[in-house]
């Protein structure tokens, strides 16, 4: 008996590893069109009213009608401008504020009780307190945007600048680093990881607000023209822009992840893995 | 009650991975007997693991078979308990140490009373009655195996199985460990298979020591250890007989790695 | 001459331990002190429109919650929250536990379930609306829609891994199915899963405010848009206050629950650090 690699049995796992790929991407395949079918039947055969629930046929016909729509593109920038502007401010604002408390010590203890206090307050709460001091426009919802955002990122690279092995840092000590390039050898490498993670709650968060904001605050944009279109009873157009939500809130998704995953990679194999 | 409890008859073990076809037990038989201390040794990447677990019933093998007590083994069996390795991962650390021993023992029909019972004897025989309420997390590594062993003394099993459970403990406590599985093997009469890499623990430990050859593996030599059955670190380390045995299982290792050794044709 | 030395240890003297806890407490304080003073001769200086003193706010929040509207808004938006965030909760648990254990229907709804979390909960109020209409029910359902998604998706994260090493130990010693759930597969998922509950309950949170600001006639979110409108600031700080009081109670409960909960893993966790 031989320990030879044999071509035939080589393939046998390849064959197999396709085979689990190929299942994988069937059943879900499937899982969405039995989804599809079962939403189409609950209409069609008025289980449920249509006029609440439309046919997914008239739902993505009225979808194929927006995207040809200029103006529909137009709000479906104004959203993304309201979450990238505020992406951008949370994500300096809080590395900076975080990278800055959580690297001296007095300042973390010191901070730690406002800190605790003002996270669990629910961006949406200073909605009204915004829409007074701003009015009904982009501004007002940046205030909501960002506040919510930026504590996911500020908690995060707190977390990652209190994260460094202390041996790695007695060893920068030890060797002289000055304070700047411990900053860039040190922490930024051991922060990293953590930011990427925060910046892709962040970015899950700043459109959930983005959209929200323009749904109370109404100020133009995807959410704006979802409440006006329920308002009026326009059924379907209501459920094409849930599903157009879903799909940018998609595509964030696997964006960021993409990205964290990327930075990721080098941190995981040089430290042991972390429960998220 | 037959005199073989465990009979091993020409199990082998091939896997396929995404590098190719890999034969990690070609041919191995063996019979152990009721009340008998074996230990299997060999050269590393021979097998042992896999063939430790055939033997547990955790993995199907590709021939051959396992028979416990004269039935076959497919899963693993109620009679049979498990020490691994990695007592840290094998150990729930959200239970306690009294909890680890106890859970095995729920699903057999016992008293409350019963089971207590048998947890504090297991734990009173592995030297750690006094922490039944720590964690395991909070104990050394040592101890943590202690823990383990308990677990699987509690279980009543007819025969203990052993994979290099002192690899990963330091040389005092490994010294340790070693009498305490002396200990449950001669007043208790416990039946206990022993894996390990370290040629003296196996000849110290053992009446019969397995050494196995390299990949494909088979069983090279079935040595009978000649010591007395009582042991002490000290002195029977120190017997000339020791150290012939010592070096003649290490000569057989490493004739097994360099592949020397010709296997009897079936 | 002696042969070994030992740390002689000594009990901290009382002076020293007080010491410590006035510093605890004055780091605890400290800031927020400060920021409510610099506020409020802030406010009383230059009185911005939008901006009262804090002592007119909490003269405000005494005025405006203390009383009968504590039992008319309040309770009720807490108890259609609470009924949610349970709702959302168990649902969320059993069916992660079932789906994460049963590899075909994970595979067959994973995509379904990645799209639904994608999208951002308040969207599917207009949706519930119509199907509902403006109900107590309706509100209960629509937080539970919009906050299950993370508690889901972590118990079958957390379900499907468990460490092999654990799962042979079981195997070997053949415990019971049901031994295998509730005895290794859940608590070794559970710190995954309440990670997943943290999230809830903020959403939750969120989603109760939002439906209560525009889409309903009672309730604690809905008296404040009543101020706003009406240009009663200091009372609608003091419902911003109360609402922020709510997260933080959220919060600690959290907190103690889950430091109970996951009393085991945390004390990995600091013999790791050790």
């Amino acid at each position: 008996m031989t320990t030879a690699t044999s071509s035939a049995s080589l393939s046998g796992h390849r064959r197999r590893q396709r085979i689990g790929t190929l299942r994988r991407v069937l059943l879900g395949t499937l899982g969405v069109v039995g989804f599809l079918a079962v939403w189409q039947l609950l209409s069609t055969l008025r289980i449920l009213n249509p006029e609440q629930l439309p046919s997914a046929t008239d739902t993505f016909t009225q979808l194929g009608v927006l995207l040809r729509d200029l103006e529909f593109w137009r709000n479906i920038g104004r959203t993304m401008t309201a979450w990238a502007i505020g992406l951008v401010i949370a994500t300096v604002v809080g590395t900076a504020l975080g990278t800055v408390i959580g690297m001296v010590p007095v300042l973390r203890r010191a901070t730690h009780t406002v800190v605790e206090f003002l996270r669990p307050i629910p961006s949406v709460a200073l909605i009204p307190l915004a829409i007074l001091v701003y009015g009904l426009q982009m501004p007002a919802a940046l205030i909501i945007i960002v506040y919510a955002s930026f504590w996911q990122v500020f908690v995060q690279v707190l977390y990652g600048v209190a994260d460094i092995d202390t041996v790695a840092r007695d060893t920068a000590r030890s060797f002289g680093l000055t304070r700047g390039s411990q900053l860039r050898n040190l922490v930024l490498p051991t922060a990293l990881p953590y930011l990427m993670t925060g910046l892709r709650l962040a970015a899950a968060v700043a459109l959930i607000l983005a959209v929200t904001a323009e749904m109370t605050i109404g100020n133009p944009g995807l959410g704006r023209q979802l409440t006006v279109a329920s308002g009026i009873g326009n059924i379907t157009t209501v459920y094409a822009i849930v599903i157009v939500t879903g799909v940018l809130g998609l595509l964030i998704n696997i964006g960021f992840r993409a990205i964290e995953r990327r930075t990721l990679s080098w941190h995981q194999s040089v430290r042991g893995d972390e429960a998220s | 009650m037959p005199e073989t409890l465990l009979q091993v008859d020409s199990l082998n073990k091939v896997y396929e991975s995404a590098t190719g076809r890999v034969e990690a037990i070609g041919d191995i038989s063996f019979t152990m007997n009721r009340g008998e201390l074996v230990c299997i040794v060999g050269p590393s990447g021979c097998g042992k693991t896999t063939l430790l677990k055939c033997i547990a019933g955790l993995l199907r093998p590709t021939a051959g078979e396992v028979q416990l007590d004269g039935r076959r083994v497919t899963s693993p069996p109620e009679k049979m308990a498990l020490v691994f390795q990695e007592y840290g991962r094998s150990l729930y650390p959200w239970l306690t140490v009294r909890g680890n021993v106890e859970l095995p023992l729920k699903h057999r029909k016992l008293s409350r009373d019963e089971r207590a019972q048998l947890v504090d004897d297991a734990l009173l025989a592995v030297g750690l009655d006094h922490a039944a309420k720590s964690y395991p997390w909070q104990l050394s590594g040592g101890m943590q195996q202690r823990v383990a062993i308990a677990r699987a003394v509690a279980y009543q099993p007819e025969v203990l199985i052993m994979d290099e459970p002192f690899a990963a403990v330091d040389a005092q406590t490994r010294a340790d460990l070693e009498d305490l599985v002396r200990r449950l093997h001669s007043e208790r009469g416990m039946s206990i298979l022993f894996v390990t890499h370290d040629i003296d623990e196996s000849v110290y430990l053992g009446e019969r020591v397995i050494v196995l050859s390299k990949s494909p593996t088979w069983v090279q030599e079935d040595l009978a250890i000649d010591l007395a059955p009582e042991r002490d670190q000290i002195t029977t380390r120190a017997l000339p007989r020791f150290t012939e045995l010592r070096t003649h299982v290490y000569e057989q290792i490493q004739r097994a790695k360099r592949g020397e050794a010709v296997r009897p044709s079936a | 001459m002696t042969l070994y030395t030992s740390t002689v240890r000594t009990p901290a003297p009382k002076s020293r331990l007080w010491a410590k806890a006035g510093e605890n407490t004055l780091y605890a304080v400290a800031l927020p002190l400060a920021l409510l003073l610099i506020w409020g001769v802030a406010a009383t200086i230059s009185s911005a429109k939008f901006f009262p003193a804090p002592q007119t706010i909490a003269g405000a929040f005494s005025e405006t919650w203390i009383g009968p509207a504590f039992i008319d808004d309040v309770l009720p938006s807490l108890a259609r929250l609470a009924v949610a965030i349970i709702i959302a909760v168990v649902v969320g648990v059993v069916a992660g536990t079932l789906i994460g254990l049963t590899r075909w229907l994970r595979e067959l709804l994973e995509p379904l379930l990645e799209f639904f979390r994608a999208i951002p909960p308040p969207v599917l109020i207009p949706v519930f609306v119509a199907f509902l209409g403006v109900t107590d029910a309706m509100q209960i359902i629509v937080i539970a829609f919009g906050a299950i998604w993370p508690v889901l998706l972590n118990t079958i994260e957390g379900v499907r891994a468990t460490d092999s090493v654990m799962t042979e130990t079981a195997r070997s010693f053949s415990l019971t199915r049901s031994q295998r759930l509730f005895d290794l597969v859940l608590p070794a998922a559970s710190p995954r899963i309440m990670a997943g509950v943290r999230q809830t309950l903020s959403v939750a949170l969120i989603m109760m405010v939002i439906s209560e600001l525009f889409y309903s006639s009672s309730g604690l979110g809905y008296q404040i848009k009543y101020f706003q409108q009406n240009y009663l600031i200091a009372q609608m700080w003091s419902g911003i206050l109360l609402l922020g009081l709510i997260g933080v109670l959220l919060a600690v409960v959290f907190g103690f629950v889950e430091r109970r909960v996951l009393r085991w893993y945390h004390g990995i966790k600091e013999v790791e650090r050790a």
